[in-house]
């Protein structure tokens, strides 16, 4: 996901400093170039401002949306800064302060898994810098050199007289020092906060109702906004009757936002949606009207022997040896569209006024939502500020690289000039305004010879494209790489196996439905497409799904080692329980190697209880175990939860489902027990937020086709009658 | 007009009888700490105490709860102190975005109070609320500390 440009030349730019104060609330106080936090504190860089009481405030740019970034990306800077892990807190800078300051906090993007792992080296080097300055200044106090000086714990020690001064004693002095031009980052040997469980830093305010969310937000003066856009795609506002619900309590105002959607601004939310439900409007739908699940499918299906198709990877002639094989193995699989659904719906609030704009809104990218705020208020970006929400109720894609409600609630503020107006959608809205998960259909095809080596593998993908919708500019002659996800042939998605003839193509084929980067993004369907191939072959070959695999991976090490792991810790070849089945699965996704061991059973025919999910992930360094088994976890429940039960039809050019009576979501009860196998093995940096999800799907289906002797293709489960239990 | 009686004080809100208990408790009373997740009584962000039980407040008009006592998030601990879930839940580390966990708690809050020491099944068959995150697998820890506790 790219960051949108912003355009820097309608905004004035004075010195870099007072630039800074004007747009950033920052007080600059005479006489020195310290730059200060608002409660005027100084900032020693970018990423640290010390309080006089001690109190670290690292500067965090990703977002926080349950992930646990905020916490990771603070222990980052804290461990380089040798901070008090216990005194310190957070902030976010804001976009336009970003903009302001030429952007030294980088990309404010949190999504493909990257907050940490695109960030870490400079968000070190800011707590080192940091340190550095903070030492100096203490040793200038001292008069003594700074090499005789020690920082641990906040805490500075001049060695030969054992004197000690603390962070917050030093700050004010450190923060007119000129920093380092270079540091040197510790050896990852000498972490003492980075690679340690140690607690999330958002807990408390979570469990006392006290976490402001963008839904509770509350300014003076607000009123509150529902809004309704055209159902179907594409479609326009015809016409709606706004006298009909004007005299209804509470209601201000009823808005048209933009060419698709209605909005009735009222006293309270409850009023406004009342009155958005009595009033009477009418679409005019477009060309998608006649659109559905069956013309959809029709459309992929036709894709996946087409002549014309993007070609990823053509190593040998795989299509070649199919004819003299021995065995050739064929199916095809499905893939439906999904909602991300997270638990608070969209929403954004906005104040606009002739020359400002405000908005506060969860997002997943700050600066895109700065972005969306530019375009939609006309406003340059110095008269533009967003305020990103603290906490997200959940992000999962959605909210990262689409600000749709950004630009609703500020086309709505602007017609109310003056008066803050929160628009939240209802969860119907949520379920059919959403940014898809791509509808995609594969034809896997694979030649075994006689001795049941696989030399021969096409997989043909047709199906939607999320860049040509989202970020066209991103592919690469046509070809959406991201639709290739976990079997590219290098890179952070690398395919697990070499396999001597190899095709892999992508029919692209588009829907009205617009699609978006939902958890996991690509991978989803990818690792069920090749995972449970892969079983298929083995068992056409006669073969042990284990085995089978790893005669393809000799070359690939980082895969087969958490494979491995998985099959040692489930006791892959001994047999299990009575009624209980085992399906393996990996991938390779977001820089990390991941690996799933499910034991199910199936009662009835269709009831499927998934028992264990033991899973295997090397992420190069994990920053914090704790947070990664929880994101393991989590991860498995949003995968299995849309394989089992979570399929966005098409009627008449709109998705069907609008709530979780229609759209459901596991509960306790279906939880499996999830073990973690957290396996660093060091030198580079893989995500941990998506990848794992891809691995519990495959997993599960192969074990369940082991259980009942049938293979499963489409999905959701449910339309097969399957029952998670 | 509805007199509610919400954590323990009594109030006079302005408010439709049908109006939703969500949203008085949001809007008008001004208690934010009970979420929206649905509107329709499937999630359990919602969840309220209405004397003592578990309900979903999104689909109970407000006029049903006068008389009653409600309890939300807000008024769970004791003081400064907190319910031994919500104690439970720190020391897990159950939420990760936390937008379900004010109803979570209540749920299981209420699920404590009926079954003391509740076995896998009574957790079960008693929390049935959405988490998107996928915390379910502190949520059981924790509901089993704090059993103990
Ligand atoms: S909001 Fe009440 S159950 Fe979902
Ligand atoms: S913690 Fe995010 S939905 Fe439950």
């Amino acid at each position: 996901m790219k960051t949108p440009k912003i355009d820097r030349r309608s905004f004035v730019i004075g010195t870099a400093a007072v630039g800074a104060g004007l747009t950033l609330g920052l007080k600059i106080p005479f006489g020195t170039s310290v730059v200060r936090a608002q409660d005027g504190s100084p900032e020693i860089n970018v990423w640290v401002v010390i309080r006089p009481d001690d109190t670290v405030v690292v500067r965090v740019a990703r977002s926080e949306m349950g992930q646990g970034t905020l916490t990771g990306l603070a222990q980052m800077v804290a461990e380089e800064l040798e901070a008090d892990w216990t005194k310190v807190t957070t902030e976010y800078p804001t976009p336009g302060q970003s903009v302001a300051r030429k952007r030294p906090w980088g990309n404010f993007s949190t999504g493909g898994s990257r907050g940490i792992r695109e960030s870490n080296e400079y968000v070190r080097k800011g707590g080192a810098t940091a340190r550095l300055m903070l030492v100096q200044a203490a040793a200038n106090a001292w008069g003594v050199p700074a090499t005789e000086c020690t920082a641990a714990n906040s805490v500075i020690t001049h060695k030969p007289t054992g004197r000690t001064t603390t962070y917050g004693k030093v700050a004010e002095a450190a923060a007119k020092l000129t920093p380092p031009a270079e540091v040197t980052l510790k050896d990852p040997k000498e972490w003492k906060i980075i690679g340690k469980p140690v607690k999330r830093l958002d807990t408390m305010t979570k469990v006392t109702g006290a976490q402001v969310y963008g839904f509770d937000l509350k300014l003076p003066g607000m009123l509150n906004a529902a809004i309704k856009e055209c159902p179907v795609f594409g479609g326009k506002v015809k016409s709606f009757d706004a006298d009909k619900v004007k005299g209804m309590p509470g209601v201000k105002h009823v808005v048209q936002v933009g060419d698709s959607a209605v909005a009735v601004v009222a006293e309270t939310w409850w009023e406004a949606k009342k009155a958005l439900d009595a009033m009477p409007i009418t679409w005019d739908e477009g060309p998608n009207a006649k659109v559905s699940s069956a013309t959809i499918a029709d459309t992929l299906k036709e894709g996946l022997d087409a002549e014309q198709a993007f070609v990823r990877t053509n190593v040998g002639d795989a299509k070649g040896t199919f004819a003299g094989a021995a065995k050739k193995v064929e199916a095809v699989y499905a893939y439906p569209f999904q909602n991300h659904a997270p638990m608070e719906p969209m929403n954004a609030t906005a104040k606009f006024t002739a020359d400002k704009c405000e908005v506060w809104v969860p997002t997943q990218n700050g600066e895109a939502a700065f972005a969306a705020t530019l375009a939609a208020s006309g406003l340059p970006a110095d008269k533009c500020e967003v305020y990103k929400i603290m906490v997200i109720g959940g992000g999962f894609g959605r909210r990262g690289a689409f600000h749709d409600y950004v630009t609703q609630a500020v086309r709505i503020a602007k017609q109310v000039p003056g008066t803050p107006v929160k628009l939240l959608w209802s969860r119907e809205e949520d379920m059919v305004q959403g940014r898809y998960h791509p509808v995609m259909q594969a034809k896997m095809s694979g030649g075994l010879d006689a001795s049941g080596n696989l030399v021969g593998l096409h997989m043909r993908l047709s199906g939607q494209s999320i860049l040509s919708a989202v970020f066209p500019q991103n592919l690469q002659d046509g070809r959406d790489n991201a639709t290739f996800q976990g079997v590219d042939p290098s890179g952070d998605f690398t395919l697990g196996y070499t396999v001597p003839n190899l095709l892999i193509d992508h029919a692209m084929r588009n829907t009205h439905v617009p699609p978006g980067f939902w958890r996991g993004v690509n991978i989803n369907q990818n690792a069920i497409f090749l995972e449970c191939f892969m079983d298929e072959l083995a068992l056409a070959a006669g073969q042990d799904a284990l085995e089978f695999r790893r005669k393809l991976m000799s070359k690939h090490p980082k895969h087969l080692a958490v494979l491995n792991a998985v099959a040692d810790r489930a006791g892959w070849g001994k047999p299990a329980p009575q009624g209980v089945h085992r399906g393996l699965a990996h991938m390779m996704a977001f820089g990390s190697y991941v690996a799933a061991c499910a034991e199910v059973s199936v009662t009835g025919g269709d009831k499927v209880k998934v028992r264990r999910i033991i899973c295997a992930t090397d992420p190069g360094y994990a920053v914090n175990p704790a947070q990664i088994e929880r994101q393991i976890a989590g991860s498995f429940v949003y995968g299995l939860s849309a394989v089992f039960m979570e399929e966005c039809t098409v009627k008449n050019g709109a998705i069907e489902q609008t709530n979780f009576n229609t759209y459901d979501s596991m509960k306790i009860a279906q939880m499996p027990k999830v073990e973690s196998i957290i396996m660093p093995s060091g030198g580079f940096w893989g995500g941990v937020g998506e990848p794992t999800i891809c691995v519990a799907a495959p997993a599960v289906l192969n074990a369940m086709a082991r259980a009942t002797g049938k293979r499963i293709r489409t999905f959701p489960l449910k339309n097969h009658g399957y029952q998670m239990v | 007009m509805a007199r509610l009686t919400i954590n323990g004080k009594s109030l006079e809100l302005k408010v439709d009888p049908s109006t939703p208990l969500l949203w008085a408790i949001r809007e008008q009373a001004g208690l934010t700490g009970t979420k929206y997740g649905c509107g329709v009584a499937m999630c359990g962000a919602c969840t309220v105490h209405m004397d003592g039980k578990a309900v979903r407040s999104c689909v109970l008009p407000v006029a049903s709860a006068e008389g009653k006592q409600i309890t939300t998030i807000e008024g769970l601990a004791t003081g400064a102190t907190l319910h031994k879930v919500q104690k439970a839940w720190v020391d897990y580390e159950v939420p990760q975005c936390g937008y379900c966990q004010s109803g979570m708690i209540m749920a299981v809050a209420a699920l404590l109070k009926d079954k003391p020491k509740p076995t896998d099944a009574d957790i079960d068959a008693g929390i049935t609320n959405i988490c998107r995150c996928g915390t379910f697998q502190q949520v059981r820890e924790a509901i089993h500390a704090a059993a103990k506790a």
